[in-house]
Order: structure tokens, then C-alpha cells, then sequence
């Protein structure tokens, strides 16, 4: 089907597409944010490995349409054939062999990598389909139960608010975390689904109400990071982020402490705030919305549970 | 030369320029054909000029263009229309055009059904338009409209905004199911002699596979929404959490109908692309019979994927590792075919008139967006950017980059076959690159926005995110002029555009042996199929036979 000299341009052809593709798929770190846990480098990992793969299939396919374009155009006139040629066998048992191994492969990486994630817990639906006999066995390697942590932090969300009590019953509207700790998120939703969702964590959760959904989290980069509402949860859904600080242990133990004690109260809710004075926008509609929910009393905690 | 209305009964013909007859009651498979890719374009165009809102009130991250209520309307109806109103709908159209012509059928088997599913599409869209003017407005929940976000409706007000979406979804959906129904039988039993199922053009196998999928899948959602319904206005508790429901199980409910809706919309396109590419590489079809069988393969597997749009949805790891699996099956046939395309393209005789260069940019297109779809298929990937700008920026890689790219090729190709008048060529490769250039700049720029943790459905944002949503909505307006040289020279050929041959561009398939437009009963008799599909090395197809008719 090819003469020599083309077996030779297409093994140079390949030769420069893995070159090039691994090459992007290196620069694909970049295009992330910050990793700000152990977990987010892994993902990093996978996406690059992910990108290298795409770019070699996307380059691969595109140039040789591009190479087509460039020397088999044909006059205006000429409505005679190409290559009357209708398959070839070998050549599709080929091409479908390849994408089939690739699959097999990014999906053999992306198990791996999911195992290796220690962000993602859904204790509740682990018991609801124990009671089956049946359940494979291998449905214990995918670990729906969070390692043990050591912290806790309750995680309350409604419309349009996040909330978070912490171990001395503090309850604040921005979330601190230990550094290099695993943390355990309780997370309960009010009315609708959101989503717990720090690009930087690359995790992400959505939390249904009337379920109890925990997660374990192990920051590793200090810093601050915002939490976004990742599931649309209705009028005032881009309201709906907190700040989130990562800090050493000492510094988080100290704001626990300094917190208690300072009782600030920055609790300025922009739902609340806008439902009751609308942006100036150019066009009104004035549709329905839901009230958002009263700011919760943050900030501050009770007396008598802290020691 | 114009026909006189009792000359063209006489000679078994459509009366030339007869318009009124796309207002009526035809039970003519051509006539509810262009009727329908009509109707739907001017959805198209309504459902453009919303995302064109969309994109301005994100130029900037503050919300200053529109209120919350009214951006979450928007990307409702949005989403909404170009689904259900204009790409679903359009493919339905295009097909009932087509399909009779390329088996050899004189009509579709049931030519009275096809005329009440299409004459019920006019009103369940009007009727989804109306909820604009309602009060509390259009449905604010998103095309998903999940629930309980979807239940949450001004109190004591039965007629809202949710509630029409609902409806009008109802009634489309029925359309399709009688649609479906009709195109199944329609390829079942109505194919001419000879016209074995190996000898099927690849467009018939890929409406045939995506109409199999409506009648599976879609019962899912006209269930779905129907209990939706009920929650909504009836005081039912099926997906209350605060009562005995579960939100979760809408959400299996919808994304079983709406992943398979994915390739309902995508394997026609797939089709057109694989009747345009061979025809202007003058080369057969590379692997027929694998890209046919890849056609029914995807079909196939894409019942079994549509937890891939849950994995952050209180879905347990079991369930994310098991349609991690299945989605990325999806790679092997669609890969299949994106091989089998560059084959017929390779070592080729390229004539690159505007249905080979929007076939030629969608499957180019396609290759990206398919990328992007292992990646998302990949859980842990997945999980970071789920609900974010990289989903919004994959799929429209697929439905506009991809589908309404190789529609458009569609429309080109076979627009002197339907109005026997050639369009304006220079005005088509303006169109091409009004619309490949912007799309990539609109499209692309949400992919960065993604993968930097930009959500979807947001009215503002953080201003880190500023600068590639600036590019992004330049591109889309750019998009949205380019519509503008598309619908003059539409128009203008239709109404003056030089006349047509019956076989403008030497391709092969039964609808290029009849006359352009083909009359009442598309053939004078019924074909006999002998050859393959594909025919392109063939000498009847090679030369020039027709030369005197062609300018």
C-alpha cells in the first residue's frame, strides 16, 4: 500500500508526533492551578499523561487531513478517483486494536490513580448496597469509606451560605485547615444539592440534603483558596463561595483560639445582601427567586460545651 | 423555468417555488422534511442570540447585564432549545427528507404519523417561548433542571415557568417517539430491491442507530419529567428529600436518556460526514463496513455511560469505576470512524467546495472534542472539572464545532438536490470560515476556564477569570454574525440561485439519480440496487457524463 520512502516519512512522522505530544503533555501542569494536596498531584499526573495521549491522536489525525489538503487537491475539473481502494484488513484490525489498548490502558492509569485518592467518601450509600449479597468483592478495593482523620469539621450549606463548626463548637463562615493533616468534612446540605468544590484540591462533592456525606481532605501547600458552589443551586448560585485558609497546625490551633476569643463578626452575606438591594443591572426581569437563608449566627460559639 | 401548477401534477411533479405548500398539512416526507429543518433553524438562531446574551454578560465579573433570575432563564432556554428545538429536531428533519430517497422508498411508512410529529413541534415551541412572558418567567433550573432546585416555583402559582418547560418537553418528546417509530419501520421494510443493509449509505445506518436509541431511551425521560411534574404541581414526593424522595434518582432518569441524546444528535452528523468526505475525495467510503458497524457499536455502548455525568453526585466508587470503563468503550468505534474518514481523505483528489470544508472541519473538530471526552470519561480527572467551563467548552466542541458543522455541510450538499438551485459558492467559504475560526476561539477559551475551576451557570465570576471569558465572547459574537452570509445566500439561491443538476457533485446514493428536486413519489420507478455504496472508483462516477448541464 506505501512505497519505501513513505514508510520512512511516516516513521518520522510518528517519531516527531510523540516527541511533540509528550512535550504538551508536559506543559499541561501548568495549565492547572496550584496543587494543594497530595491528591491534586496525582490528578495532575493523570491529566498530563491524558493530554500527551490526546495531542498524539489529535496531531496524528489532523495532520495527515491537513497533509491531504496541502498535496492532493485536485483540479476543478478532475471528478476522477483517488484510490479506489474500499479497506484493508490489516489496517482496521489495527485501528481498532489501538484505540482499544489506549483505552484499556488510560483506563488501568485512571483506576490506579482513583485508588490512590483519599478525598472521596460516600459512607451512605455503602450501606445501602451492602445488604446485597451479591456485591462484588472488588468494590471493596474502591474504598467508599474515608480513612480515619485527625480532624473534624461539620460543614453546613444552604441557600446561598456555607457554614463550618469546628471540634470547640466554633462556627465561622470561612473555612481553616490544618496543614499536612487529614481533615474530615461532615457535610450536610439544607434544601437543594450543592457541591463542595477548591479547584486547588481538584476535588470536588456534591452534597445531597438529607444525606450525610463525609469526606477526608490532606492539604499540603498553606495558603488561601476559594470554595465554590460546584452544583447549580439556583438564584444567587455565584454567591456562594468561602474563603478557605490552610495553615501549620500552630497557626490554626492559635486562630481556633484568637477566634473564640476575639468574636469578630464578618458575616456579610452577599445573597442576603443583594436580594435585598439588586445589582444594577442593565436589564430587570424581576423573576422569582428564593429568599436566601438568614445569615447564621457565625463566628461564635457557645460557652458552655468549650473546656 | 417555471411549471405550470397542472403541468406539474400531470408530469407527477412538485410545482416549482410552490411555498404555501411548506405551511400545509403535507404528508410528503420532503415537504415535512424542509418544513422541519425551517423551523428548527429559527430556533437556531433564537437559541444563538440567548448564548450571545450569555457571552455579554460575562465580558465583565460582575453581573451588570442582566439579573440572576433572568441569566439562569437564559442558559435554561438556552440549552433547552438548541437540544430539543434545533439540533434533535433538525437531524429529524434532514433524515425525513433523505432517508426515503437514499433506500429507494417512495414516502416514509407512515406518512400521516411524520406530518403529526412534526405539526406538533410548532406549538410545544411556542409554548416554551410563551413562559417568557409569564410573570415569574421562563424555568431557571438549567436544561438538566434537576431537582429540588427545579421544585423551587413561586407558591400558589400553578402556570410557571418550570411547569411549561415541562409540557412542551412532554409534547417534543412524544414527537420523537412517533418519529422514531416511523423512521425504524421507514428503514426496516420500506428499502428498495436490492438495497441490503451492507449496501445502506453510512447517513441511513446512523439515523437508524440514533432512532433505536430515542425509542429506548427517551421513555426515560418523558418518565423522568412526568414525575417531575407530579412533585411540582401535584404535591408528590417522588424526588423531595424533605419528604420520602431522592433527588439522585432523577438525575439516573435524566442522564439515561439525555447521554444516549448525546449520540442521537452526534451519529447523524457522523452520517453526513461520511456521505460528504468520499463525494469530495472522490474516494469510497474507507471500511464501510466497520464505520457501519462502529455506527451501531456506538449506539450501543452509549446506553450503558450516563453515570459519567454523575461521578460527583453521591455516586459510590463501584458505580465510578464501572462507567468509567463503559464510557471510554465509547473511544473504540468513534475512533474507528475518525480513521476510517482520514483513510478516504488520504491520497485523495480533494475538491474543497463548503460541504467538504465544514465535513472536513467538523470531523477535525471531533477528534478534539472526543479527547476531551476520555479525559472527562477518567474519574479522578473528572472530579476537578465537572460543572466547570472544560464540560461546557467539550460539549460544544461536539454540538456546534462537530454536529451543527457537519449540519451545515449537510445543508450545503444536499441543498440544490432539495431546492434544485446551486448555492453561491464564495458566499459558503466566507460562511466556512466566519464560522470555524470563531467557533475554535469561542470554545476553546472555556477550556483553560475549566481546568482554572470556572464553573458553569455562574452570572459572575472571580476576575482572575476575566481574560479568556473576554475571548470567549468576542468569539461568539463573531459566531453569531456569521449566520448572517449563511441566511442571504439561503435565501438569495433559493429564490435565484443558478439551477441545479441532478447530480451537481458526481456523487454516489440513489437521492442524486432523481431529478433536483426529486418529484411527488421520488422516482419515476423504483431503483434496483446492484452496486456498493461508495461507487467513487467506479468510471460512472469518475467522468464528467453530465458536462453540458454543468456550468
Amino acid at each position: 500500500m506505501f512505497s519505501f520512502w513513505e514508510y520512512v516519512l511516516i516513521a518520522f512522522y510518528v517519531a516527531g508526533l510523540l516527541i511533540v505530544s509528550r512535550w504538551i503533555g508536559q506543559q499541561a501542569f501548568s495549565w492547572m492551578p496550584p496543587q494543594a494536596t497530595a491528591e491534586a498531584q496525582r490528578v495532575d499526573d493523570l491529566f498530563s499523561f491524558l493530554v500527551s495521549i490526546g495531542a498524539f491522536i489529535l496531531l496524528g489525525l489532523v495532520g495527515v487531513m491537513v497533509y491531504a489538503i496541502a498535496f492532493h487537491r485536485a483540479p476543478p475539473e478532475d471528478y476522477t478517483e483517488g484510490h479506489p481502494s474500499r479497506g484493508n484488513g490489516k489496517l482496521e484490525i489495527l485501528w481498532t486494536a489501538t484505540p482499544t489498548l489506549l483505552v484499556i490502558w488510560i483506563a488501568f492509569q485512571s483506576f490506579n490513580i482513583y485508588q490512590q485518592l483519599n478525598i472521596l467518601g460516600l459512607n451512605q450509600i455503602v450501606h445501602l448496597h451492602a445488604p446485597l449479597e451479591s456485591a462484588p468483592a472488588y468494590a471493596a478495593n474502591v474504598s467508599d469509606i474515608p480513612k480515619p482523620a485527625s480532624e473534624t469539621i461539620d460543614v453546613f450549606v444552604r441557600q446561598w451560605d456555607w457554614s463550618f463548626r469546628y471540634s470547640n463548637n466554633l462556627t465561622t463562615k470561612e473555612l481553616h485547615l490544618p496543614l499536612n493533616r487529614s481533615t474530615r468534612l461532615k457535610m450536610q446540605a439544607e434544601k437543594v444539592i450543592h457541591g463542595f468544590y477548591i479547584p486547588e484540591f481538584r476535588l470536588k462533592q456534591d452534597i445531597v440534603p438529607g444525606r450525610n456525606i463525609d469526606i477526608v481532605i490532606t492539604p499540603i501547600r498553606s495558603g488561601k483558596y476559594r470554595l465554590k458552589d460546584s452544583q447549580f443551586s439556583g438564584t444567587y448560585f455565584a454567591l456562594m463561595e468561602a474563603d478557605v485558609y490552610v495553615e501549620s497546625l500552630d497557626k490554626y490551633n492559635q486562630w481556633l483560639a484568637q477566634t473564640v476569643s476575639s468574636e469578630t463578626t464578618n458575616t456579610k452575606n452577599q445573597a442576603v445582601a443583594e436580594n435585598i438591594q439588586p445589582p444594577k443591572t442593565l436589564f430587570k426581569s424581576g423573576w422569582y427567586t428564593v429568599a436566601p437563608a438568614q445569615p447564621a449566627v457565625a463566628n461564635q460559639r457557645k460557652i458552655d460545651n468549650d473546656t | 423555468m417555471t411549471h405550470d401548477l397542472s403541468e406539474a401534477i400531470a408530469n407527477n411533479r412538485e410545482p416549482e417555488n410552490n411555498w404555501r405548500e411548506y405551511f400545509s398539512f403535507s404528508t410528503d416526507h420532503k415537504v415535512i422534511g424542509v418544513q422541519y429543518m425551517v423551523m428548527t433553524f429559527i430556533f437556531f438562531l433564537l437559541g444563538g442570540l440567548l448564548a450571545m446574551i450569555i457571552r455579554a454578560e460575562l465580558l465583565t465579573p460582575e453581573a451588570n447585564l442582566v439579573d440572576r433570575p433572568l441569566y439562569n432563564g437564559l442558559f435554561t432556554m438556552h440549552g433547552t432549545i438548541m437540544i430539543f428545538l434545533w439540533i434533535i429536531p433538525f437531524n429529524a428533519g434532514l433524515s425525513n427528507y433523505l432517508v426515503p430517497l437514499m433506500i429507494g422508498a417512495r414516502d416514509m411508512a407512515f406518512p400521516l404519523l411524520n406530518a403529526i410529529s412534526f405539526w406538533i413541534l410548532p406549538p410545544a415551541g411556542l409554548l416554551l417561548l410563551s413562559s417568557f412572558l409569564l410573570p415569574n418567567g421562563t424555568a431557571q433550573a438549567g436544561w438538566w433542571s434537576y431537582p429540588p432546585v427545579s421544585l423551587q416555583v413561586p407558591a400558589g402559582q400553578l402556570i410557571n415557568g418550570q411547569f411549561i418547560w415541562i409540557v412542551s418537553l412532554v409534547l417534543i418528546g412524544i414527537s420523537s417517539i412517533m418519529g422514531a417509530v416511523n423512521f425504524v419501520t421507514t428503514i426496516f421494510w420500506m428499502r428498495s430491491p436490492g438495497m441490503t443493509f451492507f449496501r445502506m449509505p453510512v447517513f441511513v445506518w446512523s439515523v437508524f442507530s440514533a432512532q433505536l436509541l430515542q425509542l429506548i431511551n427517551l421513555p426515560s425521560l418523558t418518565g423522568a419529567l412526568i414525575l417531575l411534574l407530579l412533585d411540582l404541581s401535584f404535591g408528590t414526593q417522588f424526588f423531595k428529600p424533605e419528604g420520602s424522595g431522592d433527588p439522585i434518582i432523577y438525575q439516573h432518569l435524566f442522564w439515561f436518556y439525555s447521554h444516549p441524546a448525546v449520540y442521537i444528535m452526534a451519529l447523524p452528523a457522523f452520517g453526513i460526514i461520511a456521505e460528504v468526505l468520499p463525494a469530495f475525495a472522490r474516494n469510497p467510503l474507507f471500511g464501510y463496513r466497520s464505520v457501519a458497524i462502529a455506527t451501531l457499536g456506538i449506539a450501543g455502548i452509549s446506553i450503558f455511560v450516563w453515570v459519567h455525568h454523575m461521578f460527583t453526585s453521591a455516586t459510590p466508587g463501584w458505580m465510578r469505576m464501572t462507567f468509567m470503563a463503559t464510557s471510554m468503550l465509547v473511544a473504540i468505534p468513534t475512533g474507528v470512524k475518525a480513521f476510517a474518514w482520514t483513510a478516504t481523505i488520504w491520497r485523495s483528489k480533494l475538491h474543497l467546495e463548503t460541504p467538504m470544508l465544514f465535513a472536513m472541519g467538523g470531523a477535525a473538530m471531533f477528534i478534539f472534542g472526543g479527547v476531551t471526552g476520555v479525559m472527562l470519561a477518567a474519574t479522578p480527572f473528572d472530579i476537578h472539572v465537572n460543572n466547570t467551563y472544560f464540560v461546557v467548552g467539550h460539549f460544544h466542541y461536539i454540538v456546534f464545532n462537530t454536529i451543527t458543522m457537519a449540519i451545515f455541510a449537510g445543508i450545503y450538499f444536499w441543498f440544490p438536490k432539495i431546492t434544485g438551485r446551486m448555492y453561491a459558492e464564495g458566499w459558503g467559504k466566507l460562511h466556512f470560515w466566519l464560522t470555524f475560526i470563531p467557533a475554535n476561539i469561542t470554545f476553546f477559551s472555556m477550556h483553560p476556564l475549566g481546568l482554572q475551576g470556572m464553573l458553569r451557570r455562574i452570572s459572575s465570576y472571580d476576575p482572575q477569570y476575566q481574560g479568556w471569558n473576554v475571548i470567549a465572547s468576542l468569539g461568539s459574537f463573531l459566531l453569531g454574525a456569521s449566520t448572517l452570509p449563511f441566511i442571504a445566500n439561503i435565501v438569495g439561491s433559493w429564490l435565484y440561485g443558478a439551477k441545479a443538476v441532478d447530480n451537481p457533485w458526481h456523487a454516489t446514493g440513489l437521492e442524486w439519480t432523481t431529478s433536483s428536486p426529486p418529484p411527488r413519489d421520488n422516482f419515476e420507478e423504483i431503483p434496483i440496487v446492484k452496486r456498493p455504496p461508495y461507487d467513487y472508483g467506479d468510471p460512472k462516477y469518475s467522468f464528467v457524463e453530465n458536462s453540458d448541464d454543468d456550468e
